[in-house]
C-alpha cells in the first residue's frame, strides 16, 4: 500500500521544508527584531518605515511575495542571489520572500511583548542614563522575548506550513514531491495527502509542545 | 466493555466521516451517459479553463478551444444542445475523482490516456496525440531540439508529467518549476528562462496568444494521447462518444477546429488519430 512511497525522495524533501524553516526562522527573528526596534524608535521616520513595511508586506498574500521574488526579483532585475543553479537561487529566493514575510509577524509579536513591560522599567533605565539602545538592547526586550515564547512558536508553525508556497517557484520541498506524487499515483490520492500531512504534524507538533514548555519555563512572573 | 470518552469521541468522529464520504459518492443513478443525456437533454462536461486554445473561459464567461470544440461535438452527437452544457473546470488532479463521484459526464481536458488513469476511468478516443516539445524565443536559433538542451534552462509546471519527464531524460538541462505555464513566459521574454517545455498543443496556443515573441521548435518527444474520460464501466458511453469523434474526424470538423485554434502559431495539425479505446 505504501511501497509507491520509495519512488520518491520524501524524506530529502521533509528535509528541504525543515532547512527552509530554520533559515527563514532565524532571518525573520532577526529582522524581526530590527523592525520592532523600529516601531518603538524616537526617530518618526523609522517609525513610520516600520509601519508601512509591516501593513503592506503583511496584507500581502504570500504567494505573491514569493513568485515575485522569481518573476520580479531574479527573472526582471537579474538578482541572481549568489549562484548560477537554479535549485539554488529559487531556495534562497524563497528563503527571502518567507523572511520579508515572516518577519512582520514576529515583529508585532516582540512589540506585544514590549508592551507587558511596565513601563516603570525604562522610565528607571532612562533615569539611570541608559541611550534608547541600550534600554531597548538590556532592559526592555529581553524581558519582551521571555513573554512572547508562545506567540513565536505559532509564528513558526505558521512560517513550517508556509513553506510549501515556495514549491510555486519549484523549491523541492514537501509540497513539491506531494505534486509529483498526486500526477503519477492518482489512484493513491488521500493516501498522498495523508502522508504528506502526516509530516507536518510530526514536525509542528513537537514544536509545540516543546516551545510551549519553554514558554512557561521562562516567562516573566509579575 | 466500556469505553474511554477519548475512545467513544473518536468512534464518533470516524463514523461521521464515513457517512459523510458515502454521502459524497452516493450513485448518481447506474445509467450510462448516453441515457442520461437522451432524458435529460443536458451534460456536465469538465474542461480546463487556464489553457489557451485548448479550453479557456474567456473574460467574458464564455468557454472556447479544441476541448471545448470535441465536447460540444460529442453533445451534440448525444442530443444536447450547446446551451444545455455545463461546463465545470476540471483541474489535472482531481479529475478522476470528479468522474468517479459524478461531478461531471465526461471530461474532455488535455487528459492523457495512461494505464494508471484507466484503473479508475474508462477513456474513449483519442481524439488528439500530443507530442511534449519546445517553446522558444522567436529569434533564439541555439535549440533546434532536445538534442541542442545541454545547459540550457528549461521551465515548466511542477509536478507535471513534462516536468518530471525532463527530468528524467535530460538530467543535464536546469528545470525551473513553476505554478501555471504562463509564469514561465515572463522569463523566458526576459532570458532568464530559455525553453518552456509541455505538450506542443499547449505551447501553440500561448505562441497563437502573443504572435511574433515565440515559436514552437517542432521536435517533439513524446507521445500524449488525448481521450475523453468517462465513468469506468459505461461502454455504451464509450461507443458513443468514440463514433461521435470519429463523426468529427471524417466530416472535416475536426480539422477545421485544430486549425482555428492550433494554426495561427505555425504548429503543423497532424492527421487525426485512430480510435484505440474500445
Amino acid at each position: 500500500m505504501f511501497d509507491f512511497l520509495s519512488k520518491y525522495d520524501v524524506l530529502g524533501a521533509f528535509w528541504v521544508t525543515v532547512q527552509l524553516t530554520l533559515y527563514a526562522a532565524l532571518g525573520s527573528l532577526i529582522w524581526g527584531t530590527i523592525l520592532a526596534g523600529f516601531r518603538v524608535s524616537p526617530v518618526p521616520l523609522l517609525r513610520a518605515f516600520g509601519t508601512a513595511y509591516i501593513n503592506i508586506v503583511r496584507n500581502t498574500p504570500l504567494t505573491l511575495i514569493i513568485v515575485g521574488t522569481l518573476l520580479g526579483l531574479s527573472q526582471t532585475l537579474g538578482v541572481t542571489m549568489g549562484t548560477n543553479v537554479l535549485d539554488s537561487q529559487n531556495f534562497r529566493l524563497a528563503t527571502l520572500g518567507l523572511i520579508a514575510y515572516t518577519s512582520t509577524f514576529v515583529c508585532e509579536s516582540i512589540r506585544s511583548g514590549i508592551n507587558t513591560v511596565p513601563v516603570g522599567q525604562a522610565e528607571a533605565a532612562r533615569a539611570l542614563g541608559l541611550g534608547f539602545g541600550q534600554v531597548l538592547g538590556v532592559i526592555v526586550l529581553p524581558q519582551a522575548f521571555r513573554s512572547v515564547i508562545a506567540p513565536l512558536a505559532s509564528v513558526l508553525i505558521a512560517l513550517t506550513k508556509n513553506t510549501t508556497v515556495a514549491s510555486a517557484i519549484g523549491v523541492a520541498e514537501a509540497s513539491f514531491v506531494m505534486n509529483n506524487m498526486i500526477e503519477n499515483e492518482s489512484d493513491k490520492l488521500f493516501l498522498v495527502f495523508g502522508v504528506v500531512a502526516l509530516g507536518f504534524v510530526v514536525l509542528t507538533l513537537p514544536t509545540g509542545l516543546i516551545l510551549g514548555w519553554v514558554a512557561k519555563k521562562v516567562a516573566v512572573k509579575r | 466493555m466500556r469505553l474511554s470518552r477519548l475512545a467513544r469521541a473518536g468512534v464518533a468522529v470516524v463514523s461521521l466521516a464515513v457517512a459523510l464520504t458515502a454521502c459524497g459518492s452516493r450513485d448518481e443513478g447506474s445509467g450510462s451517459l448516453v441515457d442520461k443525456a437522451k432524458n435529460d437533454k443536458k451534460l456536465t462536461i469538465g474542461i480546463k479553463f487556464d489553457q489557451p486554445g485548448l479550453g479557456l473561459q474567456t473574460p467574458g464567461g464564455a468557454y472556447e478551444g479544441f476541448d471545448v470544440e470535441v465536447a460540444k461535438y460529442i453533445a451534440k452527437e448525444l442530443g444536447v444542445d450547446a446551451n444545455n452544457i455545463t461546463w465545470k473546470q476540471t483541474p489535472s488532479s482531481q479529475r478522476e475523482d470528479m468522474i468517479a463521484n459524478g461531478q461531471v459526464d465526461f471530461i474532455v481536458a488535455t487528459y492523457s490516456i495512461t494505464d494508471k488513469r484507466k484503473q479508475k476511468v474508462d477513456f474513449a478516443g483519442p481524439y488528439f496525440i500530443a507530442h511534449q516539445d519546445l517553446l522558444v524565443r522567436a529569434d533564439d536559433k541555439s535549440i533546434t531540439g532536445p538534442d541542442s538542451l545541454s545547459g540550457k534552462k528549461l521551465c515548466s509546471v511542477q509536478g507535471s508529467t513534462s516536468a518530471q519527464k525532463v527530468k528524467d531524460k535530460f538530467p543535464q538541462v536546469q528545470l525551473q518549476n513553476v505554478k501555471g505555464y504562463s509564469e514561465c513566459l515572463t522569463g523566458l521574454e526576459s532570458g532568464a528562462i530559455d525553453a518552456l517545455t509541455t505538450d506542443d498543443t499547449i505551447l501553440a496556443g500561448y505562441a497563437a496568444q502573443q504572435p511574433g515573441k515565440f515559436k514552437l521548435v517542432g521536435k517533439g518527444f513524446s507521445d500524449e494521447k488525448y481521450g475523453v474520460g468517462l465513468k469506468k464501466g459505461d461502454t455504451k458511453g464509450r461507443d458513443a462518444i468514440n463514433a461521435a469523434i470519429q463523426k468529427m474526424e471524417t466530416d472535416g470538423s475536426w480539422k477545421t477546429a485544430a486549425d482555428k485554434y492550433f494554426g495561427p502559431s505555425g504548429y503543423t495539425v497532424p492527421a487525426p488519430p485512430a480510435i484505440t479505446e474500445k
